[in-house]
Formats: structure tokens, sequence, C-alpha cells
């Protein structure tokens, strides 16, 4: 297996035989190559505009790719059932690569089936890998996203004109923090006075929760509206309602709001599905090391991207963040340069420093950035 | 319900009407449910295709159903029991998830014991909650005249309510985070596999509790007595049975059934106590029941196929893209056919006639 030259092509014939045993009737079907059947599965519905959406839509990226047979099952809760799902799509649908696209999937029920079938590889969306104890079958992908929230903040900062905004959020964890922090960031590098509140619900799906929280912000003065919960269209949909501006996440809500939608922070996991699809297509794999253990990427990487401008921004509002873009994209600036205080009065990022959105620093973030009103420690 | 229907469910009518009605009512179930999944998109007999495939195409997929009509076996047993009785429950998945949880706690609080110590206290404690589950029921409408459909429907929503105080509460385990569950049972304290495959011993426990239950109904004196309560209480008291212990015991052991297959689920399936055990197992066992209109030995096929439908759900979405809820609209379209097919009973003279000189119920 670790011989990279002629080994490739064997492991491809072996799988090929592998996938026409399994497949079984599919191959009456009259193709001669039996495809490549990849898997995913989802901890909600495809029809979320949110976290769930996003990877459904990477799924359906792979439709242009004709050897690919893509699979899905949407509501696969957290437990054995996910296991169960893995299982099936394995044995009945002869899937030889599953994405796990919810975090909790990960430990044991990946693991668990990883080490079942070995012939199979294994995609986590947003785990760790640790490497001498997890089976060799799997790898993890994440993406990140600080850059297009920063983009999207700065859009919002523009539009403010109370110059307070409204961020809904599920937990105080640190990939959340980081997409409050570097929303307000690109908010304040073009209104340096803007505020915000921040209201945690406690989860990622609580719709009513979230409502509430987007509401009490609306009365609270804030005038664009923002969240990264599960989903953000109640947050959007309430911004709508009282006559404000909102910006998403997660996936395109502009449906949910066609007046007051700004523009988003969304994935783009079909550039990322298609990549992993094609090096298993040319016969790489990552227990043989020749995929990387992680992927993960940027916005130069396209791994994520900014939503589709809404009509309430304006030509100006627009150049003005498209040059962001290509500052960022040309790393002529950065997010998370130094003096930054929390708002706690305590130094986070030293005057002088500038931390890369990669950098793993930034993963053990537990800091809201001066003139953000909300506690890390409350939920 | 009816009084027509409860005799009727009562006496489980042993002609041909008896299984022809339900395999007609399953066929028009099955075609509406395929014309259903047509105006979702899917092409009509590819629904089947998958349906067979998943279900029965091979011996993963055999597995699967087998796994899927262990637990579904027990639960049309809760029902089906105590009808003979004269007492219509619906409490199955409120008795299936006090079951497991009484099977978590016993076998959270035997971890020291040996494995087969552990097992026989989860067993004996998911049988016994199980069981006064569905004796309350029983008990409340013998003693109280609740009706017993109404109070075993609310006892499920109370079951499940307990359940999850106590497994976000005092048994929740702290590293199950996003998704409250109790500690685990240890890995050899879980219930086995039989013979390498993926099938649980949950099955041996459905068919062995089917087959005992026929025997019990159909063989013993204390089955007659039971039918003798079922088929009019009063003329029972009036010959000197005590039909609110017939009743309650009756109750007790159908909702042990249910019981014993939350302790399965807990025991061999989930290995923990959580929201994921309220899978709807209970309310499917009803539908069982109705299909093997209470035969002991006909739940055991019935729930087989029915088996093979839930195991098939995944593969509507996968294969079709249907929702992922489908399956639950076929128990849906299901319960109102057997429904509605309860009236055509002595009403098909064909049906009927073959048969004149068989006992016909009191029509």
């Amino acid at each position: 297996m670790k011989d990279a030259g002629g080994g490739l092509s064997r492991r491809g014939f072996a799988a090929a035989i592998a996938a026409t045993a399994l497949a079984g009737p599919r191959c009456l079907l009259g193709q001669h190559q039996p495809p490549l059947v990849v898997g995913f599965l989802y901890g909600g519905p495809k029809n979320d505009l949110g976290y769930n959406q996003a990877h459904f839509e990477g799924k359906r990226a792979l439709l242009s790719l004709p050897y690919v047979k893509a699979i899905d099952q949407a509501n696969v809760v957290e437990t054995v059932a996910a296991e169960e799902s893995m299982r099936d799509m394995i044995h009945e649908d002869g899937a030889q690569v599953i994405f796990a696209t919810s975090y909790g999937y990960l430990d044991p029920y990946v693991l668990r089936v990883a080490r079942e079938s070995p012939r199979v590889q294994f995609f986590h969306c947003g785990g760790s890998y640790r490497e001498g104890i997890d089976p060799a079958n799997l790898g993890v992908y994440f993406g990140y996203i600080d850059e297009v929230e920063y983009l999207a903040g700065m859009t919002a900062g523009l539009a403010t004109r109370s110059g307070l905004l409204g961020f809904v959020a599920a937990k105080p964890i640190p990939q959340v923090l980081r997409n409050i922090n570097s929303y307000m960031l690109g908010a304040r590098s073009v209104r340096p006075s803007a505020g915000m509140k921040v209201i945690f619900t406690g989860d990622w799906v609580l719709p009513l929760r979230e409502a509430e929280a987007a509401s009490s912000l609306a009365d609270q003065g804030a005038d664009v509206l923002t969240g990264h919960t599960g989903s953000p269209r109640v947050i959007v949909q309430v911004a709508e309602r009282r006559g404000i501006w909102a910006t998403g996440y997660q996936f395109d809500q502009s449906i949910v709001a066609p007046h007051g939608f700004l523009t988003g922070a969304e994935w783009s996991w079909g550039v990322v599905y298609k990549r992993y699809v094609e090096l298993i297509h040319a016969g790489e794999s990552v227990s043989a090391g020749t995929i990387p253990r992680r992927m993960s990427g940027t916005l130069k990487d396209e791994f994520c991207r900014l939503s589709p401008f809404g009509p309430a921004v304006t030509p100006e509002m627009r150049d003005r963040v498209l040059a962001a873009k290509r500052e960022l994209l040309a790393g002529q600036r950065a997010i998370y340069r130094g003096p930054l205080r929390d708002n706690r009065g305590r130094e986070a990022i030293p005057a002088g420093k500038t931390i890369a959105v990669q950098d793993p620093v930034l993963d053990g973030m537990d800091w809201l950035l001066e003139g953000i009103q909300g506690d890390v420690a409350k939920v | 319900m009816t009084t027509s229907l409860t005799r009727a469910l009562v006496q489980g009518r042993n002609s041909l009407e008896s299984i022809a009605i339900p395999v007609l009512a399953f066929a028009v179930s099955m075609v509406l449910f395929g014309g259903f999944c047509t105006l979702w998109g899917a092409p009509f007999w590819a629904v089947f295709g998958s349906i067979y495939r998943a279900g029965f195409g091979s011996w993963y997929a055999w597995q699967n159903s087998l796994v899927h009509a262990a637990p579904l076996m027990l639960c049309g047993l809760c029902t089906a029991l105590p009808i003979r009785a004269g007492l219509i429950t619906v409490g199955n998945e409120g008795a299936f998830v006090i079951g497991g949880l009484g099977a978590a706690a016993a076998g959270l609080a035997t971890q020291a014991a040996s494995p087969w110590v552990s097992l026989c206290c989860m067993a004996a404690a998911g049988i016994a909650a199980g069981g006064a589950w569905i004796a309350m029921a029983a008990g409340l409408q013998y003693f109280r005249g609740v009706n017993a459909v109404i109070s075993s429907l609310l006892l499920n929503y109370i079951a499940l309510a307990v359940m999850l105080q106590l497994v976000e509460g005092p048994m929740r385990d702290p590293q199950s985070l996003n998704f409250p569950a109790s500690y685990a049972i240890t890995q050899s304290h879980q219930l086995g596999r039989l013979y390498h495959s993926r099938i649980h011993l949950g099955l041996a426990f459905g068919v062995m509790a089917a087959v005992l239950s026929w025997v019990l109904i159909e063989r013993t004196v204390w089955g007659m007595k039971v039918k003798i309560v079922g088929g009019n209480s009063r003329a029972a008291d009036l010959v000197g049975l005590n039909s609110g212990w017939l009743i309650l015991a009756a109750a007790f052991l159908g909702g042990g059934c249910a019981g014993l297959a939350g302790m399965v689920e807990v025991a061999a399936v989930q290995g923990r106590a959580s929201h994921a055990i309220a899978a709807g197992y209970g309310y499917v066992g009803i539908l069982v029941a109705f299909l093997a209109r209470q035969s002991p030995l006909r739940i055991v096929v019935v729930a087989v196929i029915l088996g093979a439908m839930l195991a098939s759900g995944g593969a509507l979405e996968r294969d079709l893209d249907l929702p992922d809820a489908s399956i639950a609209a076929f128990e849906g379209i299901t319960f109102l056919v057997i429904l509605a097919s309860e009236s055509l009973y002595g009403r098909i003279p064909w049906l009927h006639g073959m048969f004149r000189g068989m006992p016909q119920g009191n029509k």
C-alpha cells in the first residue's frame, strides 16, 4: 500500500472489483464503469438554509462528476443511528467514501465503522485526528471562514445607521467566538465606533430562542443582525420583519429577506467534496497517505465565500468590500492584528503581532473583542 | 372504540377473513404508499424495489430487518395480550421507554456484578417497569373507569418525560454534550449477538415471548379465563372469575414484553438510555398487533415484514431521494387502512360464506 507507483492502479482495480460485487444489480443499468459511490450523513434536514443545506449543496456539486454516485441521509442523529446509516451505505449501496458532516458522529460512531471497514475512506467535518489512536482510513476537513465573516461584518458596518450590530450565537466555543470577533473587526475597519451585542442561546438549533434573541437585539437598537447557529434563518427573518438589515451564515439566506439581506458568510463544501472525490477517483487514499489527513482551507482556497449582495448594498459599499476582499486574498490585509483588547480589558493580541487565520492558537480563542457586549462565561 | 370492534378484536376470529383482510389492507397500504412516493417524484415500482433490496435483498439486509423485527414482536405483544382480556392499550411506546430506562438503571447499578447477573437484573427491571406501566393503565380502567386507550396513550408522553428528566439530570453522562444520555453500560455487560451476525439476542426473546404467549392464551386454563373475561367481564365475574386480577395480569405481561424490548434496545443496540430509544418501535408495535389480528404467532411474521419496512427507510432516501420521514407516512397510511378494514369483517360474502360451518363470532 505504501508503493505509490504501480500500487495506485492496482488499488483502483481492486476497488472497482469490490464495487462491482457490492453494487450488484446497479451494474445492469448498462454502465461499463461502476460508479464511485459516496455517502453523506447530515445531522439535520437538507433544507435548513444552514449548516446541513450547505453540505447538501456540496453533495449536489458532485453531480457534475459523471463517475460519482452520491447518496445521502438527512436527520441522522448522533447515536448508533449514524453507525447504522454508514453501514447501510457501505454494505447495501457499496459506498467507498463516507462524509460524516455532523460533529458528534466522530467519536465513537465513525471511529467504530471505520475500523470495521478499512477499505472504505471516511472523512469527518470539524473533528480532530489523533495520530496513532484513530484508524488510518479516516481524514478530517474544515474551513477557516474568519475572512468572510470579516467582509460580512464590513458590509454591516457600512450599512448600519445606529452603529450597533446584533449577533445571536449558539455557544461560546472558539469557533463561534472567532466568527463574532472577525465580524466585529470587519465592521470596525470601516466604522471604528461600531458596537455589538451578543446573545448566546445555548444550542445549535433553537429557533424560538433565536427569534427571541433577535427581537431583543432589535429592541435594543441593533439595526444589523447576524448569527452563528445551525441556521440563522430565523434571525434573518426577524430582521426582515423588523425592517432592519441582516447578514447570513452557513448558507445563502437571502430568500427569507429579499429587502434587508446584505450578504453573508457561507460554506462552499462542493469545492472540498469535488477535490476529495477527484483525488479518490485518481486512486489516492487517506490510508496510503496520498490524501492529506487534514484538509482545510480559507477564502483563498474557496472553502467559503461571500453570499451575493442584497439590494440594500450600494455600488460604493460593494466596491469597498470587494477591494478589501482583494487585499485579503493578496495578503495585504490581516484580520487579527494587534494591538487588540478583549471586553474585560485584557490584552488579546499584543501590538505588532499578526495572527494568520490558519494559526492553531486561534482555536483556543476564549475572548470577545473590546466593544462587544456579551459574556463568554455566561450562556 | 365501539364495543363490536372490541368484541371482534377480543375473539381473534380464526377464519380466512382474519388473514385475508389484513393482507388485503396491507396490500392497499403499499399501493397507496407507492402512489404517495410517486407524488414525490419516485418511480412507482422503484419504491418496492428499494424496499425489497433493503429489507430482504441480501444477508446484510435480512439481518437489518430481523434486528428491527425483534422489538416489534415484543411491542406487538404489548397490545395483543391485554386485548385478549378486553383491554385495548396503545401504551407500547411508554412501556418500551420505561422498560429501557429501568433496564439502564439496573444495568448501571450492577456494573460490578458479573455480566450474566447484570443482564438478568436488566431484563427483570425492564419487564417489571414496562409491565407496571401498562398494568397502571389497566388498573385505571378497571378500578376507576378511565378509558385505557386514552390513559395509555397519555402515559407514553409521561414515560418519555420521566426518561428525559432522568437522562438529562441525575443519570446524565457529563460527556454526552450534544445528545444527553445516561452513562454507558460496559461493553462486556451488553447483550450478545447470534452466531457472529449483527442480530442480537432480542430476536430470540421476541420469538420466545410470542410462542409462550400463544401457549398461555390458547393452551392453558389461565388463557381460557382471560378470554372469558375479554368476552364479557361481568359474565366472568358471575362464574366466579376474578376479572380485575386477570386483566391486570394480562396487561402486566403485555407491558412486560414492551419493557423487555426497551431493555434489549438499551442492552444490545444503544448501550445507554437516551432520547434515541424512543424511536417509535412501540407505535409500530400497535400496527403489528392489528395486522396480526392479535395472534401471537402471526405477530412474528408481521414483525419481520414491518421490520423490513423500517430497515428500508434509509434506502428509500438514498435510492430515490424521498424524504427521510417517508416510512412514517407509510406507517400512518397502514394504520388508517387497517382501521378502515375493520368494517369489512363479515361483509364480504364469499370470504364469509366459505367457512359457513365455522364459528364466525357474534354476527
